[in-house]
């Protein structure tokens, strides 16, 4: 059936949404700009419904051309937008989730000064993710890739007047470009080995040669690793995303927890044909997938700003779904992807309804007993931090649980990779759960004066907050409230409650047979990310129907086989994991308060690095920026740009010059001088005419 | 019977006589006498010529070059009276600057 | 005959010449120009060129020089003084000037030893030859030339007239 979808309508009413708040939102009274940009995030929602419903009588991977971008000789790119299995999935998340949040910052940023700016350039972001997410080629997912690089800058850099939230904008932005880099170079390593850039044509091509392996798509693959590193935060590349707390929390929520970073994930299973046929590339892929989860975890134990543990928190987290990948089973973490995308999101707006409640308080050494004053916030940020901590039946374990099994019955240091993810629970657990009680139990320990909170936030250096001399400026209004801690408005609790509704029941969607489920979403998520462990034949008729049966996949695929016994132990043993977490927890914080200072002293030399996030930035700035800086300074601008560009020309003009005023002696005004030299050049020209014949410069 | 070639060897001598007084004297007068003798030396070359090929154009360049002389040596001359006027001065080489 | 006027008369321009060059005063170089232009009326003469002859002394010495002579006196010209204006005059311009001469005399003497000579009276142009040329012609370029002279006399009046 060729039913047209019109996908470009998806990524575009966002991009009106953006161009029209963009442009007229500074003078627009404020409900206009409310509505234009709910309106862009309501009807990309409105049409994925619409997708949703028809979508078994698609056949797929449904292709739209728009129209030729590119056509150089033989090589052609356009713009074009795919749907699938994949995709859906991820235009759910992004329209779903983004829409909610556009609802909640209607509340949360009421009082802000550049609220059309905020809401212009979330459309924005939204248009480029959708583009991302529809685009059929690389270069159409590049510029998407781009685009929400530009977005998150300008949404990091939103409180522009702060030095330390541009900077962060700007990390953000040039470690991303890193990333970009690789992801350049592998697309031109694509163009060189394929000619193309579209996807059905290089995977189709990869699919029909099955003894292709490793060599060039080792290459391919391990550059686009270094992309997906870069976006979504992975060791080496994840240093910006702590930064990034310095935008508004929304913005946090949604591109730094939901979707942005997720792009990585996405791309390596998008990409996985090529994944699959490179071991070597898998296996990073997987490795810094396990070690950037674990080192995350450790260092969001011990810091104090509830924003910058839900960031650790992110960056662990996708530490799982690149491990998820880096086991080739990739509907696992795609699962992970979007319960994620549920909880991380609720996590992250709960604590933005925490800091509204708490005018601007990020602290939560001086937070504590909001249970009773905030009940609903704290009724749903409890079901995010079950649902993370993996607790059954919520969202987190079902998706956790998933990975871990898959790490465990995966070939090689599948069983070291589950162990470390183990342990990493464990500490999601315990730090969540720290984040819990330290907020919302014991004694309040807020203190009553504004001017000490800004004293005392200006004397933590671990917050990176840099409060001139008020308050978190987006709320100094609040500031002036003086009715006390209070619940936030009810624009900004629905959506607390549906995500915490989708955390709890959002797992069950992907129920593990092994549990006794039927895993609905690996079914259904399947025909797009397993085509290629086929042999030729199969791999035809594949691709020839466009949808393939599972019994043919799991008869012929090479996927290590499980049971359903080590699945139920490995199930137990994580929610006991859980468990374990939450009880440390609770000791150290609610119990026996004095504990963790006791331990932070006794553990001086590891509590310290693990509170200075293992220096990681210092060495950094060490290691790579100061000789960049070096080199910038006194290399390219001092020697070559002031020294041998300019040089060059200045000396140019002024060999000009000199000539010029050497010249420009002979015009001395004094008449006898010029008649020597009309005399003597007369000589001359004289001599020339008469003997230039005789050398055949002059014609006789 | 002079060969021809005399006479114009005895142009030549007075046209450089001529550059030379030109370059040396610094009496603007004097100088635009030696230009005066510059146009005599090649009046005498051209007459040499119209007597050699036995054209009377060579004659009628003299005529011409006669008249023009005087024009140029008349404006000059009023020329020569009004810098006088304005530097007070005959020496060339205190006349070196555009402006009166 | 002939050749002894020559040499009489062309030794007597040199000498006029060299004088001009060597007087300091301006009106010694002014009488010594009236000297070598009556001598090349002469040589003129000497070549068969009779109206020339005449006009060269009637207008070169008889008027330009005159006129010449008259405005040293008016300007009360003194003796020259002893200025160091321009090194280049003389370091470009006297090589500079020789060269024009060696190059001259050399041009003259190597390729003008095919012309021959000059026989008295073997070609003479006489006022009737020059005229029927000069009015038939080049008419035009004469009565151009009788315009040129008047813009020359307005041009002259209007440069040297006082400012009042």
């Amino acid at each position: 059936m060729t039913t047209d979808l019109h996908l470009w309508i998806i990524p575009l009413v966002p991009l009106a949404g953006f161009l029209v708040n963009g442009l007229f939102g500074r003078k627009a009274p404020k409900p206009i700009v409310t509505a234009v940009a709910l309106i862009g995030a309501l009807i990309p929602m409105l049409m994925v419904s619409a997708i949703l419903f028809r979508f078994s009588s698609l056949t797929l991977p449904y292709i739209q051309h728009i129209g030729t971008w590119i056509s150089a000789g033989s090589f052609h790119a356009d713009f074009a937008f795919q749907l699938d299995q994949l995709t859906l999935v991820m235009l759910c998340v992004v329209t779903g989730v983004g829409f909610l949040i556009h609802v909640y910052s209607v509340g949360y940023m009421a009082e802000e000064d550049g609220y059309w700016r905020f809401f212009a350039y979330m459309n924005l972001f939204l248009f480029f993710m959708l583009t991302l997410v529809l685009a059929e080629n690389f270069l159409l997912m590049f510029v998407g890739w781009e685009g929400v690089g530009l977005a998150s800058y300008l949404l990091i850099g939103f409180y522009y007047t702060r030095d330390s939230a541009a900077n962060a904008g700007k990390k953000a932005f040039i470690v991303n470009r890193i990333g970009d880099f690789g992801f350049l170079l592998a697309m031109f390593l694509l163009i060189s080995h394929f000619g193309t850039l579209s996807f059905s044509i290089i995977f189709t091509q990869v699919t029909l040669h099955p003894a292709l392996e490793g060599g060039f798509l080792t290459a391919i693959a391990l550059f686009l690793v270094l992309g997906a590193v870069g976006k979504s935060a992975q060791i080496p590349l994840y240093v910006w995303l702590p930064d990034a707390m310095e935008g508004p929390t929304p913005v946090s929520a949604l591109i730094h927890a939901a979707t942005m970073v997720t792009a990585g994930v996405y791309m390596i299973a998008r990409t996985h044909v090529i994944f699959d046929r490179s071991p070597v590339a898998l296996a990073t892929v997987a490795i810094i997938g396990t070690a950037t989860a674990f080192f995350a975890a450790t260092v969001g134990m011990v810091q104090t700003d509830i924003k910058r543990v839900l960031a650790y928190s992110t960056v662990s987290q996708l530490g799982y779904m690149f491990l998820a990948c880096g086991v080739a089973a990739y509907t696992a973490g795609i699962f992970h992807l979007v319960t994620h995308a549920f909880f991380k999101a609720l996590l992250f707006l709960a604590a933005g309804a925490v800091i509204h409640s708490l005018s601007g308080e990020q602290d939560m050494r001086v937070m504590g007993g909001l249970r009773k004053k905030i009940p609903i916030t704290f009724w749903t940020m409890t079901a995010a931090v079950f649902a993370i901590s993996g607790f059954p039946p919520l969202a987190g374990f079902v998706s956790k649980d998933e990975i871990l099994y898959q790490a465990f019955i995966a070939p090689g240091p599948g069983k070291l990779l589950w162990a470390i993810g183990l342990l990493t629970a464990g500490l999601t657990s315990f730090y969540m759960f720290r984040l819990w009680y330290m907020t919302f139990f014991g004694e309040s320990r807020a203190l009553p004066h504004e001017e000490e909170i800004a004293a005392a936030v200006h004397a933590r250096r671990d917050t990176k907050i840099a409060l001139e001399d008020d308050p978190h400026p987006g709320h100094a209004a609040h500031g002036s409230h003086g009715h006390g801690i209070h619940e936030s408005p009810w624009i900004m609790l629905w959506p607390l409650i549906i995500l915490a509704i989708l955390s709890v029941i959002g797992g069950w969607m992907g129920w593990p047979e092994g549990l006794g489920g039927g895993n609905w979403f690996a079914h259904f998520l399947e025909p797009a990310v397993k085509a290629a462990h086929l042999p030729y034949e199969q791999a035809a008729v594949a691709l020839s129907t466009g949808a393939l049966s599972t019994g043919a996949i799991n008869g012929a695929n090479t996927a290590p086989a499980g049971s359903k016994q080590i699945e139920i132990i490995l199930a137990i043993i994580s929610t006991l994991v859980a468990l374990a977490g939450w009880y440390a927890a609770h000791l150290m914080y609610y119990s026996r308060p004095e504990l963790p200072d006791r331990m932070a002293s006794s553990l001086r030399a590891g509590y310290a690095t693990l509170k200075n996030k293992y220096w990681v930035d210092e060495i950094y700035g060490a290691v790579v920026v100061a000789p960049i800086l070096f080199i910038a300074r006194w290399v390219l601008n001092a020697l070559i740009d002031r020294g041998v560009i300019d040089g060059g020309t200045l000396a140019v003009g002024y060999t000009a010059q000199g000539f010029g005023a050497l010249v420009a002696r002979i015009q001395s005004g004094n008449i006898r001088s010029y008649a020597g030299w009309l005399a003597l050049f007369a000589a001359l020209v004289l001599g020339t005419m008469y003997f230039g014949w005789a050398v055949h410069w002059i014609p006789r | 019977m002079v060969p021809i070639s005399w006479y114009l060897v005895l142009s030549a001598i007075l046209f450089s006589i001529g550059v030379a007084a030109f370059l040396i004297k610094r009496n603007i007068i004097t100088v635009f006498m030696s230009i005066e003798l510059m146009l005599n030396a090649v009046n005498l070359t051209f007459v040499a010529f119209a007597h050699q090929w036995h054209q009377v154009s060579g004659q009628i360049f003299v005529f011409f070059v006669m008249v023009v002389a005087a024009a140029e040596a008349a404006v000059g001359l009023a020329i020569i009276i009004a810098v006088f006027r304005a530097r007070s001065t005959l020496n060339v080489d205190q006349i070196d600057l555009m402006k009166l | 005959m002939n050749l002894g006027l020559f040499i009489v008369f062309g030794a007597l321009c040199v000498a006029g010449a060299l004088n001009l060059l060597f007087q300091r005063h301006p009106i010694n170089s002014a009488l010594s120009l009236i000297v070598v232009m009556s001598s090349l009326a002469v040589l003129y003469l000497l070549l068969g060129a009779e109206f020339l002859a005449a006009a060269q002394v009637i207008v070169y010495s008889g008027a330009i020089m005159v006129l010449f002579t008259f405005v040293i006196m008016l300007l009360n010209a003194g003796k020259e003084e002893r200025t160091h204006g321009s090194k280049m005059a003389y370091i470009a311009g006297i090589p500079g000037a020789a060269a024009l001469l060696a190059l001259l005399a050399f041009i003259f003497i190597s390729r003008g030893g095919s012309f021959g000579s000059a026989r008295l009276g073997e070609y003479i142009v006489t006022t009737t030859d020059l005229s029927r040329v000069l009015f038939k012609n080049l008419l035009l370029p004469f009565e151009v030339t009788s315009v040129l002279i008047l813009i020359a006399i307005l041009g002259a009046v209007a440069l040297a007239r006082k400012e009042h």
